[in-house]
């Protein structure tokens, strides 16, 4: 489905990253400055890597330093600080790539940000701004989702209920999701495979346990 | 009294700011976040302007634009036209002299916002023209305003250079700039008063302006 080997030279060090997904959430967890915005922004098309090769549902988004363009990608992009547009509405943000009205309107009513609609960026909190940006990468109907951090900024109650949506979004939806964090608690909780990265490596990969047939 | 000067004046800062806003516009977007061996040499260049007396900038629009100039030269043997002492020498000399206040605007104003909403745009699927137009136009665009009143107003005071390119020629090449010089030196006083006082009174208005619109439309571009 995914299928993902890059290297790129880094001031301080090499990256050299290969992963594989499924329909499944995968964590990037590591220190900060290991290359994990890196490798979401190679994947997006945002950076090109020297070598290697990036597969999307048997699309070729980078093989043999043949980069697609972004926008041709296909990939849902979640930034860190949301990176709503703030000159736009929050419809206005959400519809700006969407493929089907009715289908954005859905997924505004299921992350409830439907009464939203009209404000701009600037007057909605922080929970909201993640919901709105979330809504707006889904609303492109994407191949993969990357996540930047999406739930630093919130405070601990309303991450527990983003933590929650993008699992039940994640259900519904069915698609690759990467989760960039360095936070090892959302790792564990959300994802289905955690890569542990340091300074451009992966160290070792975890995958979760299948739940017990006894519990 | 003559109103050609008016009109002349008006006819070259507008045309100029019309140029040199899209001139600056396009540099200052492609310049703006890029990094490459040289920036600061080309920055320089398109700054020169800004720092060079006027008479220098008029100097060396003589030597390229010239009847024995490079391009003046294949200009006349080709077209048969000639760019000194004509109004598309004042035009020009109006242009050279006001695109670094344009670039410069721009070059800022193409900065000042965060660089991912441009990136969030494009993997939305935005091609760059779509990206420049819905995005970095609109939040670039309280910058790009600024450019334009500062680029008109220097056009329109546009003289040292104008005089060295296009000369004095009633009718052709007197802007209210030139025509106040020119009547102040043949002792008409009040004729070049009424330029000053007509001058003074188009840069008040276009600050005035200018401050008043910003003020206005910068609410709406507060970054939350």
């Amino acid at each position: 489905m995914l299928d993902v080997h890059i290297e790129k030279q880094l001031a301080h060090f090499n990256l050299t990253v290969s992963l594989a997904a499924r329909n499944e959430i995968i964590a990037l967890f590591g220190p900060s400055g290991s290359g994990k915005t890196t490798i979401l922004n190679a994947i997006s098309g945002l950076t090109k890597p020297d070598r290697g090769h990036i597969n999307l549902k048997g699309r070729r988004l980078f093989h043999k330093g043949k980069s697609m363009p972004v926008h041709e990608r296909k990939i849902g992009y979640l930034f860190q600080d949301y990176a709503l547009f703030p000159h736009m509405t929050v419809w206005k943000n959400i519809s700006y790539g969407m493929k089907s009205e009715r289908f954005a309107k859905e997924l505004m009513k299921e992350l409830d940000i439907e009464h939203l609609a009209a404000q701009y960026p600037r007057n909605i909190s922080g929970g909201e701004k993640q919901r709105v940006a979330l809504a707006r990468a889904l609303a492109t109907e994407p191949d993969l989702l990357l996540l930047d951090e999406p739930f630093s900024a919130l405070d601990e109650k309303t991450r527990v209920r983003a933590h929650d949506e993008l699992r039940r979004i994640h259900q519904l939806w069915h698609i690759p999701v990467i989760l960039v964090t360095h936070q090892h608690e959302e790792a564990e909780k959300l994802a289905d495979v955690i890569y542990y990265l340091e300074q451009g490596q992966v160290i070792r990969t975890k995958e979760k346990e299948p739940p017990s047939v006894y519990s | 009294m003559d109103y050609a000067p008016l009109w002349l004046s008006l006819k070259t800062a507008l045309i100029a700011t019309i140029i040199v806003f899209l001139a600056g516009t396009f540099f200052g977007r492609l310049l703006a976040r890029r990094q490459f061996p040289g920036k600061s040499a080309v920055e320089a260049i398109f700054l020169l302007p800004l720092v060079l007396p006027p008479t220098v900038v008029g100097f060396a629009l003589l030597y390229i634009f010239g009847k024995n100039g490079f391009i003046g030269k294949l200009l006349i043997d080709w077209f048969d036209f000639q760019i000194v002492f004509s109004w598309y020498g004042v035009l020009i000399a109006a242009i050279v002299v006001s695109f670094p206040l344009m670039y410069q605007s721009a070059a800022a104003a193409f900065q000042q916002y965060d660089p991912n909403l441009e990136r969030a745009a494009k993997t939305m699927g935005a091609s760059r023209w779509r990206v420049f137009r819905t995005i970095s136009f609109p939040l670039a665009w309280p910058g790009l305003l600024s450019g334009i009143v500062l680029t008109f107003a220097r056009a329109l005071g546009e003289f040292g250079a104008t005089l060295m390119v296009a000369g004095f020629i009633k009718g052709v090449t007197d802007t209210i700039p030139l025509a106040i010089y020119f009547a102040v030196e043949s002792g008409n006083m009040e004729a070049a008063k009424t330029w000053v006082f007509l001058i003074i009174g188009l840069g008040f208005t276009a600050i005035l302006w200018l401050n008043w619109w910003s003020r206005k439309n910068m609410q709406k571009h507060i970054q939350p």
